[in-house]
């Protein structure tokens, strides 16, 4: 081991395989996933050439290749709990997306979810046995994330009691879905749905895309890959365009609403039963973003820890980490991650919990969930991509290299942006909620869960310029009066942003109109109630942690985490009066000390997140830390460095001298 | 060339009918667009003929760009390598002057996709840093392609930090040679353009050491491979760094050098010789040996940076005005994604930037020049202020231009993902630029050591000259203001002089504020360099602050010389306008921190920048076609002249290869057998 990371390892205050036990759950769990872990690594079917010296398609093919085993050995060791599926298939594609994403992550829980017992019955064996495969295709080329703007119809013919299934235009062909430009035979199409002459919105239908067997592309069907992309090589994102395609009856998903026969529609008994996958996939990504930014994080610290650049004092070459300004780009990202693993799993708990619920027919916690889930999913997949951004940055021109994992970290997880509902339009979701929120504590409601702090607005009466009684009683190293100050933060700019509103539609503008031109201000209102939440839940997660020093080690992280973003946002908290010119000042400092008592843990605290090598990806965050002997073993397998002299030089170069 | 005619250059059926959604954004002509883009050619003559230039790569399939996005990186660095030679035998049939703008136009009409890029940075390496003997010797060598020459700087472990270069010559008085070495793998030259498959010669610069004396980084020219079949030279171990985020016709490489000797004539000896016998001379500042850096940092702003970023402006902003998502008013269609604030909120910011930066450059270019002439003639006194503008510009440029493409890029929601909206390419070009030639948080630190200095300075000679001793871009640090602005409403924040003075007052302010951090620091016993690295984080803030006051400035500046022309000069205010002010809201903590603005002041801020993008959207897309690239140059399936996004995505995704065939091995190989065992069992 290099002798750095051998130093910073042995100089850490904290043993880290407890803050492991932490982050997985239980000692149990930690070690079933190593366990699940070591099997894969050590399968010789999961092998294969480094992914960054292989082409687009040799990529798709280990992929596919690798899916096809997986699903297989999943089977063979009996792994059925979600938690153990997800480790599974992560450590198998190593953090890489696969073309059987959509088939096992959509496809397969949307039947289970919203097909009757009769197309279970026709569709799920066939399609857990990998007959059948299958995609989820909901974008359009022309719509995305505002749904009701889908162009595909999906029209009754009761005298063949079959559906028309039509892309009418060529913004309504379907674009994106994973596993759909060359893997899939069966899709699940979101389309209008028309009958008897009118149209009751968006509903799914199941569509043999290709024919099992030939794999060939039914009559009618337009099937292709959409092309390159910023990451996702592995995955063949693709278009579908359906020309008046008939499919039976029987093929819409049925367990809610309904179309007879004769073409009579049936409504379903709850709409908002449907938001349940999505408030699903935006709670996971809030874990995903966790994750992310976790192994970038884990990157750059350590390279950062045995990269001697420039000196402090001449004659003695410090590592990178020991200067002030790379750790003031890194550790804050560090405590990000933390903060982010502790909403992760909050949220999934609060998930489970509140489904638990749904199946007893209590809805009533579903609205704040979703509004919870949309901003926070904004809010976090943010927050990680521009950190990993940072991560990369600060690891100098290697981090530009493939060799040290990042730029495919970044550009796996970039998407997390825009998929599932796009952030700015997850945001002013969110702000909607909040808006009625804030009119029902107007008229005098009182609100419960996370924005009950709201309640507090009217008797707050918050106004600009008022001189407030707050700052005596900041306590820049209390959490409770730090969680306390960003709750003041948010309502304040609630309360803005909601009197901004009130003020748009007092000139008569109309309510849509009057949104819009309060927006941003709407946005910024949503993005500190979320940075609230976030302090608040890793505050309560303190309070939870058994072990002293464990939680004194994780402490720095939170007060590290909240006083940076006061520090960030000084403006915030300056112009409500929350803070004094003189706090943000204590701020600054305290998150400059904050930074030099966290310093001898950093490599610990990324230890902690035990990610192994080959998980990484990255030369420079290898656990052993002997970053610059395998750089340049990495650099040799190029494929540019398979000949000693390259053709081009026979090809242009030659010529170019001899012109002349 | 009509300007239309010039700009739709795909000659695909789609581009003979704008759609109407652009069209109409067109119809209303506040400004002349035609005489903007006069303006940011600097001259109606340059418009000419860099659209003479950018017509010849109009029809020849060779040097088409969209191929490259379904190439392998093998395939791309040939394609590069092939559009080289054909731009090299078209310069020579048509007569270019070497150092014309001919090349430069060219280059742009090729986005910069070919090879060679740092053969002619190693080039000017060798004009500024040789003598007349080696300028001589070498560079026509270098022009007429019998040598590819690179510039080895870089290394594995050492970068922005040139002292920490490992790299050593040793001079052999016997012999009268260099010996090259890379005594350590951390000293193997790494990155370097041209050098993994390509250069013949390397301009390595290595730590020279002469009659036992380590006398600092000089410039050695060093042959690599031979010049009869290209394999490399006895001692030398050369080839691809391997695969990268972008980049893919930089043939970036390594070199270790095993004790290989080179005469002391390729010592490049300007500014510094050997003698025979092993005696150092020195003429010149130890800063002089920096100067082809700083000629290439100028060079990649005007030529890769801006460009990226008004590239990304012209694709987001011509998208955001086809693409239709929700409603503004129940009755209405639905609305084009421009009209909603934050749509506007996310691109007006990169629009103003892109503007901003480009009167930035034509400022930094003239100063440039001014500077370089005087170089040439042996004086160096403008070299230390030429030196941090460019260092302050480059970090301040490379930054935000990196952050408004990604912003850019991800404002045009999932298509903005695919290679084919071009901005994956321009996010992956621009953000290298962050690290490559100097890593921005070093740069910022550069620029700090440069305004402690002077700010010591007006303390040390007070009196009524200091001022005048003070460079041009710190004379702020002494203006008399207010300790307040004095601005009563949100139509006050839109006079230059209010939010120029603020930026002044609080880059001041901060400058300041870390001067006194170190001087407490130095005072409770730290010693300098310790008191340096706690005060680092202040002092980058302080930079950047530095950094964005200049920007205003030199904005505000060009704004005002444009009397002449006052359709254009509103326009372009309002854009100065928003730079300002969105600098002012996105950290109004460091404004209100000492009093100098108010929490009703920034509230006002807040309503004028509201206001202003509403009005500046009006004129987004003429604004963003002003930049005249051709649809070819854009090489983006969304930002086409003709707004026709779709028709042609979905044209262009069918040149996937995948899309060859509907067959799938992969599928045949190994999810069928796995179905018929499944069968078997059944």
């Amino acid at each position: 081991m290099n002798p750095d990371l051998r130093r910073e390892r042995a100089a850490a205050t904290f043993n880290p395989e407890l803050i492991t036990h932490l982050l997985d759950g239980s000692p149990e769990k930690t070690r079933r996933r190593r366990e699940i872990e070591n099997k894969i690594l050590s399968d010789p079917d999961f092998q294969h050439e480094n992914h960054n010296f292989l082409t687009r398609s040799e990529r798709y093919e280990a992929a596919i290749k690798k899916s096809a085993v997986m699903v297989k050995k999943m089977r063979e060791f009996g792994i059925a709990d979600p938690d153990e599926i997800m480790w599974f298939k992560s450590f198998v594609h190593r953090g890489q997306p696969e073309p059987l994403d959509l088939h096992l992550g959509m496809f397969l829980p949307t039947l289970l979810q919203q097909a009757t017992a009769e197309q279970q019955e026709r569709f799920f064996m066939p399609a857990w046995n990998l007959e059948i495969t299958g995609t989820y295709a909901q974008t359009e080329m022309g719509h995305g994330t505002h749904l009701r703007g889908l162009e595909t119809t999906a029209t009754y013919d009761p005298k063949t009691q079959e559906f028309i299934i039509n892309s009418p235009t060529v913004t309504s062909i379907k674009w994106w879905p994973g596993g759909l430009g060359k893997t899939s035979n069966h899709a699940i199409v979101l389309a209008q749905l028309i009958t008897q002459g009118k149209c009751y919105g968006l509903h799914a239908f199941i569509v043999p895309i290709r024919e099992i067997g030939t794999h060939k592309p039914l009559p009618g069907i337009t099937v292709g890959d959409i092309g390159p992309k910023f990451g996702y090589e592995e995955m063949d994102n693709g278009y579908l365009k359906m020309d008046n395609y008939r499919i039976p009856r029987e093929n819409m998903l049925m367990k809610y609403a309904q179309v007879k026969p004769d073409g009579t529609y049936v409504k379903p008994v709850s709409n908002k039963l449907t938001y349940g996958t999505m408030v699903f996939v935006r709670s996971f990504l809030v874990g995903a973003a966790a994750q992310s930014l976790s192994k970038a994080c884990t990157i750059a610290i350590r390279y950062s820890a045995v990269r001697h650049q420039s000196e402090i004092k001449p004659g003695e070459p410090e590592p990178q980490v020991d200067f002030q300004t790379q750790q003031y780009k890194l550790f804050p990202i560090l405590a990000t991650a933390y903060a982010f693993q502790f909403v992760g799993s909050y949220m999934k708990d609060t998930y489970h919990r509140i489904n638990e619920s749904i199946g007893q027919g209590d809805l009533s916690e579903l609205p704040e969930l979703h509004a919870l889930t949309a901003g926070l999913k904004a809010f976090t997949t943010w927050t990680a991509n521009a950190g990993i951004e940072e991560c990369r940055l600060a690891c100098g021109g290697h981090g530009y290299s493939h060799c040290s994992g990042i730029p495919n970290i970044y550009v796996t997880f970039t998407p997390a942006c825009t998929f599932e509902g796009e952030n700015t339009v997850m945001m002013l979701q969110t702000a909607r909620f909040l808006m009625k929120v804030y009119d029902q504590v107007q008229s005098g409601k009182l609100v419960h869960g996370l924005v009950s702090y709201l309640n507090d607005l009217p008797s707050q009466r918050i106004q600009p310029q008022q001189v407030a009684v707050w700052p005596t009683v900041v306590d820049i190293n209390n959490p409770d009066s730090l969680t306390e100050i960003y709750k003041l933060r948010a309502a304040r700019l609630i309360d803005i942003a909601a009197k901004s509103l009130q003020g748009e539609m007092s000139h008569r503008k109309s309510k849509e109109v009057a949104w819009n031109l309060t927006s941003v201000g709407l946005v910024r209102a949503t993005d500190a109630h979320c940075h609230y939440v976030v302090v608040k839940l890793f505050a309560d997660k303190l309070l939870k942690i058994q072990d002293k020093t464990i939680q004194a080690v994780l402490r720095n992280l939170f007060l590290l985490y909240s006083l940076y973003g006061i520090s960030q946002k000084a403006g915030d908290f300056l112009q409500g009066n929350i803070m004094t010119g003189s706090q943000i000042t204590q701020v600054n400092q305290r998150v400059l000390e904050l930074l030099a008592v966290i310093r001898p843990n950093a490599v610990a605290l990324v230890d902690a997140f035990d990610y192994k090598d080959i998980t990484l990806g990255s030369v420079l965050g290898r656990y052993d830390g002997n970053v610059y002997e395998n750089l340049f073993e990495w650099a040799k397998k190029s494929p540019l460095n398979k000949t000693e002299v390259h053709e081009s030089y026979h090809k242009y170069l030659k010529p170019l001298q001899s012109k002349l | 060339m009509s300007s239309r005619a010039h700009r739709v250059s795909l000659g695909d059926s789609w581009s003979q009918r704008v759609h109407p959604d652009i069209e109409s954004e067109r119809r209303r002509q506040a400004f002349d667009v035609e005489r903007l883009t006069n303006l940011l050619d600097r001259g109606a003559r340059n418009t000419t003929l860099r659209r003479e230039v950018e017509s010849l790569f109009r029809s020849d399939p060779a040097f088409s760009l969209v191929n490259t996005y379904f190439m392998t990186q093998k395939e791309h660095f040939q394609a590069a390598a092939q559009k080289r030679f054909l731009l090299h035998k078209m310069a020579q049939r048509l007569n270019w002057p070497e150092d014309g703008l001919e090349i430069d136009y060219a280059r742009r009409a090729l986005s910069g996709d070919i090879i060679l890029g740092v053969h002619t940075v190693a080039t000017k390496a060798i004009i500024s840093l040789g003598s007349e003997e080696q300028i001589a010797k070498w560079v026509p060598l270098c022009k007429t392609y019998q040598i590819i020459a690179t510039y080895a700087q870089t290394e594995m472990g050492h970068g922005s930090y040139l002292q920490g270069l490992e790299t050593e010559a040793t001079y052999d008085a016997a012999t009268q040679e260099f010996v090259i070495h890379s005594p350590t793998i951390t000293a193997t030259k790494w990155w370097p353009g041209d050098l993994g498959c390509l250069a013949t010669h390397a301009i390595v610069m290595a730590q020279l050491i002469c009659s036992g004396a380590k006398r600092g980084m000089h410039a050695f020219v060093v042959p690599i491979r031979s010049p009869q079949d290209h394999t490399p030279l006895p001692g030398i171990t050369a080839g691809d760094i391997g695969p990268r985020m972008g980049l893919e016709n930089a043939d970036n490489g390594f070199l270790q050098l095993d004790h290989v000797r080179v005469p002391r004539e390729n010592m490049l000896s300007r500014f510094a010789q050997v003698l025979p016998d092993g005696t150092y001379i020195r003429c010149g500042t130890a800063q002089s040996n920096y100067l082809p850096m700083v000629v290439t940092r100028v060079d990649i702003l005007t030529s890769v940076v801006l460009p990226s970023l008004q590239k990304a402006c012209v694709i987001a902003t011509r998208y955001s005005v086809i693409r239709r998502q929700g409603r503004l008013r129940p009755s209405d269609p639905e609305a084009k994604i421009l009209d909603y604030q934050t749509q506007q909120q996310k691109l007006l910011f990169p629009l103003a930037m892109s503007y901003a930066f480009h009167f930035q450059a034509v400022s930094l270019l003239e100063f440039f020049q001014h500077a370089y002439n005087a170089v040439q003639s042996n004086d160096t006194s403008l070299l230390p202020e030429l030196h941090v503008l460019t260092t302050g510009s480059k970090a301040m440029m490379t930054d935000f231009c990196a952050y408004g493409v990604e912003l850019c890029r991800r404002a045009c929601g999932g298509h903005g993902y695919s290679k084919l909206s071009g901005l994956p390419s321009l996010a992956t070009q621009v953000v290298a630029s962050c690290t490559y030639e100097g890593e921005n948080t070093v740069l910022y630190l550069q620029v700090a050591r440069f305004l402690m200095k002077n700010y010591q300075q007006i303390w040390e000679t007070e009196g009524a000259h200091s001022q005048r001793s003070l460079p041009q871009s710190v004379q702020y640090f002494t203006m008399v203001h207010h300790d307040k602005c004095p601005a009563q409403n949100a139509s006050d924040f839109l006079l230059p002089e209010i939010y120029t003075t603020a930026w002044a007052h609080t880059a001041a302010r901060l400058v300041e504020d870390s001067a006194r951090h170190l001087q407490v620091l130095t005072q409770s016993g730290a010693d300098q360099q310790d008191a340096w690295n706690q005060t680092s984080v202040s002092l980058v803030q302080a930079a950047k602050a530095h950094c964005y006051y200049v920007t205003v400035k030199s904005f505000q500046d060009a704004v005002k010389k444009l009397d002449s022309e006052p359709a254009i000069q509103l326009v372009l205010k309002r854009l100065c306008d928003l730079f300002a002010l969105h600098g002012i809201l996105a950290d109004s903590g460091i404004f209100l921190y000492d009093g100098f603005l108010s929490g009703p002041q920034v509230d006002m801020v807040r309503t004028a920048y509201l206001d202003l993008l509403s009005l500046i959207r009006k004129d987004a897309v003429l604004l963003t076609d002003a930049f005249d690239f051709t649809d070819q140059c854009l090489n983006s399936a969304l930002g086409c002249y003709d707004g026709n996004v779709y028709e042609r995505l979905f044209q262009w995704a069918q040149m996937s290869p995948n899309n060859n065939s509907q067959e799938n091995p992969a599928y045949k190989k190994y999810i069928q057998p796995l179905i018929r065992s499944h069968g078997s069992k059944l």
